[in-house]
């Protein structure tokens, strides 16, 4: 029974279905408003009023940070903020979109930075206006320690930077926020970016692969995979050994297309 | 919120079983892979590409006659006018002249444009949203490179081309196999964070379908960390790469010798249309997710509707592969808010178990991917072992918890960070609780054809990406998409350099293809008022749809 309702449900892509019974709330889209299901995300809710998105709408998955919306609520002071594709909505909830904030984006070339404090102050010297007031923090959707991060900026701890802003969806939100007006994730990609060229070390394993690959080692066996039958290749496949999910030490029997 | 009374019920049927699994596991124990001929056998009853209403050959274009069908949804693409009359199109005067035009500013065009302007091109990428709105940045995984010492170029091929059934062009997996090393240092000297050791080791996952552990990663958001990385340095060459957003394309331009020569831009927002005039073009639209063939939720952006093969179709470049789609096994089933989006193969490679509504075991959890979506579609729909979700849709448990179980408390927390929040704003802790989960629209694998540098038949035009077809054959597994975008994008922005630098003069533009595609449409027989590519899906209410009555508009508004 519940298997055939499925098939249904199945073909509806990514159509939210409405379960039965689902309550209207009233919500306020740029303070107009409208009435929406209650389980829908602010994005889906805004297509349910009849919106279609050109802006303010990119991964659909809380990733790409296009959809970033500050909202307040009734009879609450306080200033709110989401990625319209992962908050659901509530009543009477007073929304606006801010798909783009101009931001300062320093130009610099990687390979002359120094991996040091210098590299932030010679790209975003405003950095360093940083009062502390904690409204990135408050305001940012992925829960970041923006302050926190910044204030590791002006410490010089580059990998700090990196590690505290690593799931920053570039949204924008903490920049319109800034009374100091600083950029604070445009820094903090500079400061992954010196951290992975600089402060991570390089893989030896890769350097020596791209050796050996511009050496021609492996044409040979890669033509040999080219010109076996197919039966011969399945065969081969087939036949793969299979790193164990625990390998410290594992070595296969066969070494000759290593 | 979070799980409601009744599937709370039901898992304390996983949760019975997950002792003796675990300890399954510990053993080395699994539920047994199913064998090349077993798996054909599954695929060919329970895989959506299998089925036969719903789909259709394509009787206009160089693949008509071509012996395969294709999803309706595809189809009707074709079958469709373009949006633009090519005798009101003034192309004497273009808005925009460069060496390269790119277009769409997701990963291998980004990438295309760096190794075109170092080879001393003037770029353009013109997007449809913003540069980096695209599948790359919701990449989480991995990206595959065969640098292990227990790894070589030469199994990664096995893989790669018996994940495709062994249909895949053999020149293109060289291309991807060999280059990936290659790629992967690039991104390091970029300055891409990877999951690293202190001494700079490469920490290397598993994957489904893979015989070594060969996955690259940057958390659960390795796509991200590319796209920021790639889009950052573009954003540093701004003299010589220009970026316009919102103005997709929606026909590629020829010379009257029949050579790439730019494409015709459509600004979004002010209704207008651009010409951009160009010595050699570079197709890198991505995939179809959002056409949402059979009704399958999907993983992919906004603007994931195949653009990129419909306008290379209509300048004469074939397709392959197309009657192939990539369903991922474990897409979300639930919350509703979130179906359709990818949990990654990661939770399998890290012992997570996909498990039917009794709690047992039903498939090895890193088969291919089309075999894995088969065996969930066959346990929900043949042997009605899945779970009902309150709405009416269907999936099976991927049982999450295990991975804390077996790798210690606060391991998905710390390797799924991404995901954890997703889950935690419904109130669902995927660390204590399982995931409901259904196969989910994934990956186009086919697209336009091309050989090992990208070049199509039309001299000056390129693709790089998911738009190119054939790297995968019928199936591709996992990372080497991210790869593929990487690699074809260096080859295409290297390759349409030399190009250019050999001296291209493009002759007076046209868009006869355009005219003559219209012809072939209507000789065909072909009547209809769909306008293609389609550029973004139409997500509006219907019922306000139907209430948008305005007869005809004049002046400002609609
Ligand atoms: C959720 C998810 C997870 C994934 N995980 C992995 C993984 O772990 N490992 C892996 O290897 N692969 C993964 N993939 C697959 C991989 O991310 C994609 O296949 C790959 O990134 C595609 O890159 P691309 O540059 O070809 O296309 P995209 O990155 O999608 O870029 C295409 C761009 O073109 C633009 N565009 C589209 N039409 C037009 C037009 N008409 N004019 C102008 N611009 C246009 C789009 O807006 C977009 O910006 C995943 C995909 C998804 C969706
Ligand atoms: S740090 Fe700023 S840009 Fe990054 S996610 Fe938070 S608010 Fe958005
Ligand atoms: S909002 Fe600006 S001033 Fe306030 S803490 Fe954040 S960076 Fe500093
Ligand atoms: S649309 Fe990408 S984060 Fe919401």
């Amino acid at each position: 029974m519940t298997t055939t309702v499925a098939k249904d449900a199945m073909r509806k892509g990514d159509k939210t279905i409405i379960a039965e019974g689902t309550r209207m709330i009233p919500l306020f889209i740029m303070g107009k408003r409208y009435y929406v299901p209650e389980t829908l995300t602010i994005q889906k809710a805004m297509e349910y009023a009849g919106y279609q998105f050109i802006r303010s709408c990119g991964c659909r998955g809380g990733i790409c940070g296009a959809c970033a919306t500050v909202y307040r609520l009734e009879g609450d002071y306080k200033l709110y903020s989401g990625l319209a594709c992962q908050t659901v909505v509530q009543p009477n909830m007073y929304l606006v979109q801010i798909p783009f904030f101009p931001a300062n984006k320093a130009i610099y070339d990687i390979e002359k930075l120094p991996y040091d404090v210098t590299a932030i102050q010679t790209t975003y010297p405003e950095t360093f206006r940083c009062v502390q007031c904690n409204a990135c923090t408050k305001v940012c959707p992925m829960d970041l320690q923006v302050m926190d991060y910044m204030a590791a900026a002006i410490r010089g701890d580059i990998e700090a930077v990196a590690e505290m802003s690593r799931s920053c969806v570039m949204c924008g939100l903490c920049t319109s926020r800034c009374p100091a007006e600083t950029n604070q994730y445009n820094m903090a990609e500079l400061c992954r970016r010196l951290y992975g060229r600089y402060g991570q070390k390089k893989s030896q394993q890769v350097a020596k692969r791209v050796e050996e690959i511009k050496a021609g080692k492996y044409d040979p066996m890669i033509k040999e995979l080219q010109s076996i039958p197919l039966e011969e290749l399945k065969k081969r496949y087939e036949e793969r050994e299979w790193e164990p999910i625990i390998s410290e030490g594992w070595q296969p029997k066969e070494t000759k297309y290593l | 919120m979070g799980y409601t009374p009744e599937m709370k019920e039901l898992i304390k049927r996983v949760e019975a079983t997950r002792p003796a699994r675990i300890e399954r596991v510990k053993q080395g124990i699994q539920f047994p892979k199913l064998s090349l001929a077993e798996a054909q056998k599954r695929l060919r009853t329970y895989h959506p590409d299998y089925k036969e209403d719903g789909r259709r050959e394509f009787k206009i274009g160089p693949n008509k006659g071509d012996g395969h069908t294709y999803p309706d949804e595809v189809v009707d693409l074709f079958e469709a006018n373009s949006r633009i009359d090519p005798d009101k199109v003034d192309l004497s005067n273009p808005d925009f002249e460069t060496d390269v035009l790119i277009i769409g500013g997701g990963g291998a065009g980004t990438t295309a444009s760096l190794f075109a302007q170092q080879n001393g091109m003037k770029v353009i990428i013109a997007t449809k949203l913003r540069h980096g709105d695209a599948n790359t940045i919701m990449a989480e995984g991995g990206i595959q490179s065969a640098d292990s010492p227990v790894d070589s170029p030469y199994y990664h091929y096995l893989d790669i081309i018996g994940g495709g059934h062994f249909t895949n062009k053999p020149k293109l997996v060289e291309a991807i196999a060999k280059d990936a090393p290659i790629i992967i240092q690039w991104l390091e000297s970029l300055g891409m964070n990877f999951d690293k050791t202190p001494d700079g080791q490469m920490r290397l996952l598993a994957g489904g379908g893979i015989c070594r552990k060969r996955m690259h990663s940057c958390g659960d958001f390795t796509g991200a960390e590319i796209m920021r990385t790639i889009r950052d340095e573009a954003r540093n060459r701004r003299d010589d790469i220009t970026v316009l957003e919102y103005q997709p394309a929606v026909e590629i331009l020829l010379d009257e010798d029949g050579k790439a020569a730019g494409a015709l831009l459509y600004n979004m927002e002010t209704e207008e249309y651009i010409v951009v005039k160009s010595k050699a073009v570079i197709i890198t639209t991505g995939g179809c997710g959002r056409l949402h063939i059979q009704g399958f939720a999907t993983t992919n952006h906004y603007g994931a509707t195949m653009d990129g093969v419909v306008m290379a179709y209509r300048a004469g470049v074939p397709h392959c592969f197309l009657y192939a789609t990539q369903y991922h096994p474990t897409g979300v089933a639930y919350p509703e808010q979130n179906v359709g989006l990818l949990i990654t193969e990661k939770f399998r490679t890290a012992g997570a178990q996909p498990v039917n509504i009794d709690g047992e075991e039903f498939t090895f959890p890193l088969e291919p991917r089309d075999v894995e979506s088969s065996n969930i579609i066959r346990e929900c729909m043949e042997l009605g072992k899945g779970v009902p979700t309150p709405v009416g849709r269907i999936g099976v448990w991927l049982d999450s918890p295990m991975i804390d179980i077996l790798k210690g408390e606060g391991t998905v927390e710390r390797d799924f960070p991404a995901k954890f929040i997703q889950f935690k704003r419904y109130g669902i802790d995927i660390s204590k609780e399982p995931m409901l989960i259904y196969p989910t629209h994934h990956y186009q694998n086919g697209g336009v054809e091309a050989n090992e540098w990208g070049e199509t038949k039309i001299p000056g035009l390129f693709v790089a990406g998911e738009v190119l077809g054939g790297v995968h054959g019928e199936n591709r597994l996992m990372g080497n998409s991210l790869l593929d975008i990487n690699v074809f994008g260096r080859r295409t922005g290297m390759r349409s350099a030399e190009y250019v630098k050999q001296g291209v003069t493009i002759k007076k533009l046209t868009l006869d293809h355009v005219r003559a595609y219209q012809k072939e449409l209507k000789e065909a027989g072909i009547e209809t008022d769909r306008i293609s590519p389609m550029l973004l899906p139409d997500y509006t209410n219907p019922e306000v749809r139907n209430r948008q009555l305005t007869a005809r508009y004049f002046g400002t508004l609609r």
